[in-house]
Order: structure tokens, then C-alpha cells, then sequence
């Protein structure tokens, strides 16, 4: 066999493993964008203490390894539940409550960017604070945080590749790790073949990040409203 | 055993493992900001060609996940080592290596962004003042750029720090790795990853503490980011 052949024949398998890492990807979006959302409320709107408590919350993600979160909840907590739950979801929540100390900021950001005077004049309207919050409020700080949110989306595309640590779940780096012995057994031009290897399990994860990238591009744009844009940059 | 006991007896285990990870954090951010300055000032002086393969290097290594760069660095160069005459790396240096090479691409953006965020006029006034291109870069430009990069910084070195573990793939005992060898040799899992992200915290508090201080000390009346209306 030629080396594009062998080369072929373990690139073929990275795409059954591709399903796999858009679940984690998709599932700990999820999880992110929810409590992300959620803490950023109670940040900007919350009393005192609960505000405390977010913010430890995020330092606290903000301050270990995904690798380390990962197995901390796979290899410590997971047993210790007694019922088995699957890789997958364990992944997602993993590097979701992660991510949701990320996004949580962008939110925050992106709430504190809309001009308090807004809020002034829809309760002087009438409003209450909560209809405020959901027609006024809202709808353009979701805007705002879509370029920081991309941001976040190419970051945590790279982190799926720590859950190949999560024993039965073949995601596209583990499907590339089980590759890479065989594939060294092959002499003289296996073990050269590792590189141009994983280069192209490189090339799934950019094609990954850049699809995403453009979606939220198109979707930034689609719900602009002319007239409407803001200058200010939201800050992670 | 309670907690506490055992933190005592696995400490140093864990405290040589903390060396190893500030060190791959402090060689990856300072080669990282040579190699990412250099990278920086080919994207934004250099002719057309360079600039385009320094991008295709910075997009590629900001877009794919630092497991794979660590790979490519101990298992996927060393056959073409060989082939050369060269010896296999040590997964120390393999991963210094990597970490170096990975923090130069993210470091590259930001300092580009503070050279392009600093007005072309400055340029033009000190070229018509008779300085050469090389000194306006490097006694007008490069001191404010420098100072605007570094918020973004002091993100970067606790980036570092944080995906240092990634070189767990090739077994090298750093923190991580460390703790999980010792949670499964001593099956006290919990504890030992707990013991890990306190460290890790200890370490992330204590280097932002350094890099705001940094900050104010390096600070220029006047010329700050916010001042500038940046």
C-alpha cells in the first residue's frame, strides 16, 4: 500500500468519531449558554450575596484546567454517585460549567453595555422592570455577545479534545490516539506518517471552528437592525 | 487518614510537580513572546509572502487543539529527527517545545492588534523626524504596544498555566498528571484532584496579583489604553 492509502485508511475512521465530538460540543454549548445566562442575570440584577456567589463560582472554573475539571468529575464524582452515568453527559457538564464561567462574563459584559438610560425610560413608560429586561434589555445585549461569543465557541472547540481522557468515549482525538500505535507499527513509513496525520485530525478541528465562526458571523448579521448598532466592544 | 494527613504526605510529590508546571508556563510565555513578537512584526511590516505563511501559522495553531501540537511535537517530528541525524526530544523539552509554540501564535495576535491600535501618524512623525523604520518600531511604536498588550498578557500567562496540563499526553508529571497518578495509586481520587485545584488557584491568584501590579508600575500618565479612548 502506498502511504496516502494507509494514511487514508486511518482518516476514514475520524469521521464515525466526528459525531461524537459535536455531541460534546453541542451538549456543553448547552449547558454553557444556560447557567452562563443565569449567572449573568443574578450578577447583574441579583442581591449582594448571591452576586458573591457567582463570582466565586467563576473564579473558581476560571482557575483550573479543563483536563483536571474533567477528571475530577469522571474519575471522582461519577463513581462516587453510584448510578452510571454516560461519558458523554459528563463531558458536556464538565467543560459546560466551565464554559459558563467564560460566557456568564461575556453576558455580564453585554447587559452593563446597553445604556442605563434605557432602563430609565422603559420604567418611566411604564414598564416593569422584568418586561424591561425582556424587550429592551435583552434583546440587544444577546446581540452584543455574539462576536465575544464566538470567541468562546473556537475555545471550547479545542477543549472536546481533553474528554478523550473519559474511558468508551471515542471522540475524534481518542479515534486518533488508538490510530497512532498501529500506525507506527508499519515500518519504514508508518511512523512517518504521523505527522501528516495529525495535521489532518488538526484540519477537522479548524474545519470546526471556522463553520461555527461563520454561522454566528451570518447570524450576527442577519439580526442586526439598521440603525441600531452599537460601537462599544464587549470585553471577555 | 483525614485530608489533611494526606495532603502532608502526598505534598511533595505535588510541590515537584507545581515546579514542572511553572516552569512549562514560564518558558512557554517568554519564548512564546519572543517567537510571538517576531510573528507579530511579520504580520503587520514584513512583504506579502511572509505575512501570509506567519498567518497560516498563527490560524493554525490558534485553531487546533494544543493536544494535537503536543503530539505532532513527541511523536510526529522525531522520525523526520532521525532521518536528519538528530535526537528524539526528552517530553520536557517536547513540551516546552509545544507550549512555546502554541503561546507564540495567541501572543503574535495580541501584540499585532497593540501595534495596529497605535496611530499611523506616530509612524509618519518619526520617519519625517529622520528615524529609520526599524527605530520608530522600536523606540515609538514597540513601547506603547507593549504597554497596551499587556492586560491581554497577564491572560495569556494564566492561559498558559491553566493548558499546561496538556502535556499529560505524553506523560509528563506536572500537576495534573501528578495528581492523577496519585489518585489512582492511593484510590483517594477525590482528594487528590481537590489538592490539584487548590494549587492550581493558589497559582492563578497569585500570578494576576504580580501582572495587575506590573501593570500600574508600567503605567505612563496620560498615555494609559482608557485615557486614549481606545
Amino acid at each position: 500500500m502506498t502511504a496516502t492509502q494507509i494514511l487514508w485508511q486511518n482518516v476514514v475512521p475520524l469521521f464515525g468519531a466526528l459525531p461524537v465530538t459535536l455531541e460534546v460540543l453541542g451538549l456543553l454549548l448547552v449547558v454553557g449558554l444556560t447557567l452562563g445566562v443565569v449567572l449573568a442575570f443574578v450578577q447583574a440584577y441579583g442581591r449582594r450575596p448571591l452576586r458573591i456567589l457567582c463570582i466565586g463560582y467563576e473564579q473558581l472554573f476560571r482557575g483550573i484546567p479543563p483536563l483536571v475539571v474533567i477528571l475530577f468529575f469522571w474519575n471522582g464524582v461519577t463513581p462516587a454517585l453510584g448510578v452510571p452515568v454516560p461519558g458523554i453527559i459528563v463531558a458536556a457538564l464538565a467543560l459546560g460549567m466551565r464554559s459558563a464561567a467564560y460566557q456568564s462574563q461575556i453576558f455580564r459584559g453585554a447587559i452593563q453595555a446597553v445604556p442605563a438610560g434605557q432602563m430609565m425610560a422603559a420604567r418611566s413608560l411604564g414598564m416593569s422592570r422584568i418586561q424591561a429586561i425582556r424587550s429592551i434589555i435583552l434583546p440587544q445585549a444577546f446581540r452584543l455577545a455574539i462576536p465575544p461569543w464566538a470567541n468562546e465557541y473556537s475555545s471550547v472547540v479545542k477543549d472536546t479534545a481533553f474528554v478523550c481522557v473519559i474511558g468508551g468515549l471515542i471522540d475524534l482525538t481518542r479515534q486518533a490516539l488508538m490510530k497512532l500505535a498501529p500506525l507506527s507499527m508499519r515500518r519504514p513509513v508508518g511512523t512517518q506518517l504521523i505527522l501528516p496525520y495529525l495535521v489532518i485530525l488538526g484540519l477537522f478541528y479548524l474545519a470546526l471552528t471556522y463553520s461555527g465562526n461563520g454561522l454566528l458571523a451570518l447570524l450576527e448579521r442577519r439580526l442586526r437592525v439598521p440603525g441600531f448598532e452599537m460601537k462599544g466592544k464587549v470585553e471577555r | 487518614m483525614t485530608f489533611f494527613e494526606f495532603a502532608g504526605t502526598v505534598m511533595p510529590r505535588f510541590l515537584a510537580a507545581v515546579a514542572v508546571t511553572l516552569e512549562l508556563t514560564a518558558v512557554g510565555v517568554g519564548a512564546g513572546l519572543v517567537l510571538g513578537l517576531l510573528l507579530a512584526l511579520t504580520r503587520v511590516y514584513a512583504n506579502r509572502v511572509l505575512s501570509a505563511i506567519a498567518n497560516i501559522y498563527i490560524q493554525f495553531m490558534r485553531g487546533t487543539p494544543l493536544v494535537i501540537q503536543v503530539l505532532v511535537i513527541y511523536f510526529g517530528l522525531p522520525p523526520y529527527f532521525k532521518a536528519v541525524g538528530l535526537k528524539p526530544l526528552s517530553s520536557l523539552a517536547a513540551g516546552c517545545l509545544a507550549m512555546a509554540l502554541n503561546s507564540a501564535a495567541y501572543q503574535a495576535e495580541y501584540i499585532r492588534g497593540a501595534i495596529q491600535a497605535i496611530s499611523s501618524g506616530q509612524m509618519q512623525a518619526a520617519r519625517s523626524m529622520g528615524m529609520t523604520k526599524a527605530q520608530a518600531v522600536r523606540h515609538v511604536i514597540l513601547p506603547q504596544a507593549l504597554r497596551i498588550v499587556l492586560p491581554s498578557w497577564s491572560n495569556e500567562l494564566i492561559y498558559t498555566l491553566l493548558y499546561s496540563s496538556t502535556v499529560y499526553f505524553i506523560g509528563l508529571e506536572e500537576l495534573s498528571y501528578a495528581s492523577m497518578k496519585v489518585a489512582s495509586k492511593t484510590a483517594r481520587v477525590f482528594d487528590s484532584y481537590i489538592i490539584a485545584a487548590v494549587l492550581y488557584l493558589v497559582m492563578v491568584v497569585f500570578l494576576s496579583r504580580i501582572l495587575s501590579y506590573a501593570e500600574t508600575r508600567l503605567r505612563i500618565p496620560g498615555l494609559s489604553v482608557e485615557e486614549r479612548g481606545r
